[in-house]
C-alpha cells in the first residue's frame, strides 16, 4: 500500500531529476541561443537609451559659439551648471517637493492599502478600483482638470469664494503653486502606490495572522510586526519611483504654466530648465549637461533610498 | 493489492491536495483576519473621503463637459446647469478644425498599438531569454538594464531629441514609437514571471521532440506567460496613451500629435489673447481622451494586480 501510493510522486521527481543532468553540459557550453531572444530588446535599448546617454555626455564637453564654432571645452559646462543659481533654485524646489509630497502620498497610500486589506471595510473592492482609477488619467488631463478647478475666476475656488464671500488665496499664486502641483501629483499616484502595497500585503500567508491572534496580538500589533516588515520592499520600490518622479517633475508645471505664466518660471524644475534651454534657447550643450547632472543626482538619491530601506531590514 | 485499491488511493491522493487548496482558498476569501471581520464604519467613512478626493475631478470633468461655453464660465462647477450640451460639445470637438481631434485620436491609437504592443513583445522575448537561457554576456545585460531602470526617462528626452534630429527622425511617428518600445520594468516583470511560469522540463521535452527554440516560444511559452504579458501590456498601454513629454519635444507638426499634446495646444490657444476661446472643447476633449483608457483599465485591472504581486514576491 505505502509503496504503491508513493509511486506516482516518486516517478515524477525521478523524471524531473533526470532532466537537469543532461542539461548541465549544455549550459556550460558557450550557447548563444539566449541572444536571439534578448537581442531585439538590446538593439532598440542601445538605440533609444545607451546612445542618447553617450551622445549627451559627448555634447556636455563641447560648446557651440558664434565665434570659433563647436569646440571642446572639457568640464566648463559642468562648472557653469554647478554655479548656476537658476539650476540650484530648480533643484531646491524639487527637493522641497520630494521631501513634503512623497511622504504624504506614500503615507495615504499605505493607509489605504492597509484599510482595504483589513477586511473591515464595506465595499472594499469598489474602493480599491476607484482610488486606483486616477492612475489611468493622463497627466495632461489631470493637470487641466485641477488647473480649471483651481481657477479663481470660473473654477471651483472662484465658486467657493463667491458663495462664502471669502478669499481663498489663489492656488496658482507664488505661495501655493508648489502645493497645488503636489496635490495633482498626489492625486495621480496614490492609487498606484496603494496597489503596489496591497499586492505585497496579499502574499502574506494567512497562517501568520492566525498564529499572531492566537498569541493575543491585536490589529495594530499585527500591522507593526507582520505587515510592515512584509511591506518594506514595496515601500522601497514606491519610494524609488517617487524620487525619480519628483526630480523629473515636468508635465504638471509645464501645463500649468499657460494658466499661471507669472508664477511658473522657465526654470521651475530642472527638467523644465533643460527643456527650455534646448527649445527656446538653442543651448543644446548646456541643456545636455543639466540633464546629465540631474540624472546623476537622481540615481544617487534613488540608491540612498534603496540602501536605507534594506539596511533597516537587516 | 488489487488495481481498484490502487486507483482508490490515487484518487484519494488527488483529492487531498484539492481539499486543502479549497480550504486555503476559503480562508483567503474570508480574508486575512479570520477572527475579527467586523466591518468598521469609521474606517469606511475615512476611506470615503479618499474616494471622493479620487473621483471628484472626474465628476467635475463630466459635469462641465455637458455645459456650453457661456454656462461654463457662469455656473457652479460641481453641478449641471443650463442646456445639456454634451452631444453638441462632442460634435464640436470632433469637427473643430477639420476634425483634427479625430486625427490625434488615430495617432494615439497608432502609438499605443505599435508602441505598447511592440514593447510588450520585446519584453516577453527578452525576459524569457534571460529567465530560460544561459549565454555569454548575460550578467552584463542584467547590469545595464537594471541600471537603466534607475535612469529617469525624461532626463534622456532632450538628448534623444538631439540625436533623433541628427538622424532625421524627429517629426515622424518613429520618434514617438521607438523610445516607447523599451520597457525595462516590463522586461524585469517577464523575467521574474517566466522563471516559475515556464518549467524548464517542458522546454527540454520540446527540444527532445525536435522543436526549434522559437517554435517552442510561440506555441508553448507565450501561453504560459499570458498573465505576465497582460500586466506588462497594461503598464505600457497606460504609459503610451498618456505619453506627453516625448511627443511634445519630438513633434512640431500638429498632424502627428497624440491627444495629450493636442489638448495642451488647444488649452494654450484658449489662453492666448485673441485666440479662439474653446474651453468647452478642451474639457470635452479631455473627457473623450480618458474614456477609452479608463474602460480598458476597468476591464483589465485585476490582471494588473496579480502581475504586480508576482513581481513583488521576487523583488
Amino acid at each position: 500500500m505505502t509503496t504503491l501510493s508513493t509511486l506516482p510522486p516518486s516517478g515524477q521527481t525521478r523524471s524531473s531529476q533526470a532532466q537537469p543532468r543532461p542539461r548541465k553540459p549544455h549550459v556550460q557550453k558557450r550557447d548563444w541561443t539566449g541572444w536571439k531572444f534578448v537581442g531585439p530588446f538590446m538593439i532598440v535599448f542601445a538605440l533609444v537609451l545607451i546612445a542618447p546617454v553617450l551622445y549627451s555626455i559627448y555634447l556636455s564637453f563641447f560648446k557651440d559659439q558664434l565665434v570659433g564654432g563647436n569646440s571642446f571645452v572639457g568640464f566648463e559646462n559642468y562648472g557653469q551648471a554647478l554655479t548656476d543659481p537658476k539650476f540650484w533654485e530648480s533643484m531646491g524646489r524639487v527637493t522641497l517637493f520630494f521631501v513634503v509630497q512623497v511622504p504624504i502620498m506614500l503615507g495615504i497610500a499605505l493607509f489605504a492599502a492597509l484599510a482595504i486589506d483589513s477586511a473591515r471595510l464595506h465595499l472594499s473592492s469598489f474602493f480599491r478600483i476607484a482610488i486606483f482609477l486616477p492612475y489611468a488619467v493622463p497627466a495632461v488631463v489631470a493637470t487641466l482638470m485641477w488647473g480649471f478647478m483651481y481657477g479663481t475666476k470660473f473654477g471651483l475656488v472662484g465658486n467657493l469664494n463667491e458663495f462664502f464671500s471669502i478669499a481663498i488665496p489663489n492656488p496658482l499664486g507664488n505661495t501655493w503653486v508648489l502645493a497645488a502641483i503636489g496635490n495633482i501629483v498626489t492625486w495621480e499616484f496614490i492609487g498606484y502606490n496603494m496597489i503596489l502595497f496591497y499586492a505585497a500585503l496579499r502574499v502574506i500567508p494567512t497562517d501568520l495572522y492566525e498564529a499572531a491572534s492566537l498569541d493575543g496580538a491585536g490589529a495594530f500589533r499585527i500591522i507593526r510586526s507582520i505587515k510592515m516588515p512584509a511591506l518594506r520592499p514595496a515601500i522601497v520600490i514606491g519610494g524609488i519611483f517617487s524620487v525619480i518622479g519628483s526630480f523629473q517633475l515636468f508635465n504638471e508645471p509645464s501645463i500649468l504654466q499657460s494658466l499661471a505664466p507669472n508664477t511658473i518660471s522657465t526654470y521651475f524644475s530642472p527638467n523644465m530648465y533643460a527643456y527650455n534651454l534646448s527649445f527656446s534657447g538653442q543651448q543644446y550643450n548646456y541643456s545636455a549637461t543639466i540633464a546629465i547632472i540631474v540624472g546623476l543626482i537622481t540615481a544617487v538619491i534613488a540608491y540612498i533610498v534603496q540602501n536605507s530601506g534594506s539596511r533597516k531590514e537587516a | 493489492m488489487s488495481t481498484t485499491d490502487q486507483t482508490q488511493t490515487t484518487a484519494e491522493k488527488a483529492k487531498a491536495p484539492r481539499m486543502s487548496r479549497y480550504t486555503s482558498e476559503k480562508k483567503a476569501g474570508k480574508s486575512n483576519q479570520g477572527l475579527h471581520t467586523k466591518k468598521s464604519i469609521i474606517l469606511t467613512i475615512v476611506m470615503g473621503a479618499l474616494l471622493i478626493y479620487s473621483l471628484l475631478p472626474l465628476f467635475w470633468l463630466f459635469v462641465n463637459s455637458t455645459k456650453t461655453q457661456a454656462e461654463l464660465l457662469n455656473s457652479f462647477g460641481l453641478w449641471f446647469s443650463g442646456d445639456f450640451a454634451l452631444w453638441d460639445n462632442i460634435v464640436a470637438t470632433l469637427t473643430y478644425n477639420d476634425g483634427v481631434f479625430v486625427r490625434w485620436f488615430g495617432n494615439t491609437v497608432l502609438y499605443v498599438v505599435v508602441g505598447a504592443g511592440g514593447a510588450t513583445f520585446l519584453a516577453a522575448l527578452g525576459g524569457y531569454g534571460l529567465a530560460k537561457f544561459n549565454f555569454p554576456g548575460k550578467k552584463a545585460v542584467f547590469a545595464v538594464v537594471l541600471g537603466a531602470v534607475a535612469i529617469p526617462g525624461t532626463a534622456l528626452a532632450v538628448p534623444t531629441f538631439l540625436m533623433f534630429s541628427q538622424m532625421g527622425l524627429t517629426n515622424t511617428p518613429w520618434a514617438v514609437i521607438l523610445p516607447s518600445l523599451i520597457s525595462p520594468f516590463g522586461l524585469y516583470l517577464i523575467w521574474t514571471y517566466a522563471m516559475d511560469a515556464v518549467p524548464t522540463e517542458v522546454l527540454e521535452a520540446a527540444r527532445m521532440d525536435g522543436s526549434g527554440e522559437f517554435r517552442t516560444f510561440f506555441t508553448i511559452s507565450l501561453k504560459l506567460l499570458a498573465p505576465g504579458l497582460v500586466t506588462v501590456l497594461l503598464f505600457t498601454l497606460v504609459a503610451t496613451w498618456n505619453n506627453y513629454f516625448l511627443p511634445l519635444i519630438m513633434l512640431s507638426e500638429p498632424t502627428w500629435y497624440p491627444l495629450t499634446v493636442g489638448l495642451k495646444q488647444w488649452n494654450m490657444q484658449a489662453q492666448t489673447v485673441g485666440g479662439d476661446v474653446i474651453y468647452n472643447l478642451v474639457i470635452t476633449g479631455s473627457l473623450l481622451t480618458i474614456v477609452p483608457i479608463v474602460v480598458a483599465f476597468l476591464f483589465l485591472q485585476r490582471y494588473w494586480q496579480s502581475g504586480l504581486a508576482a513581481g513583488s514576491v521576487k523583488a
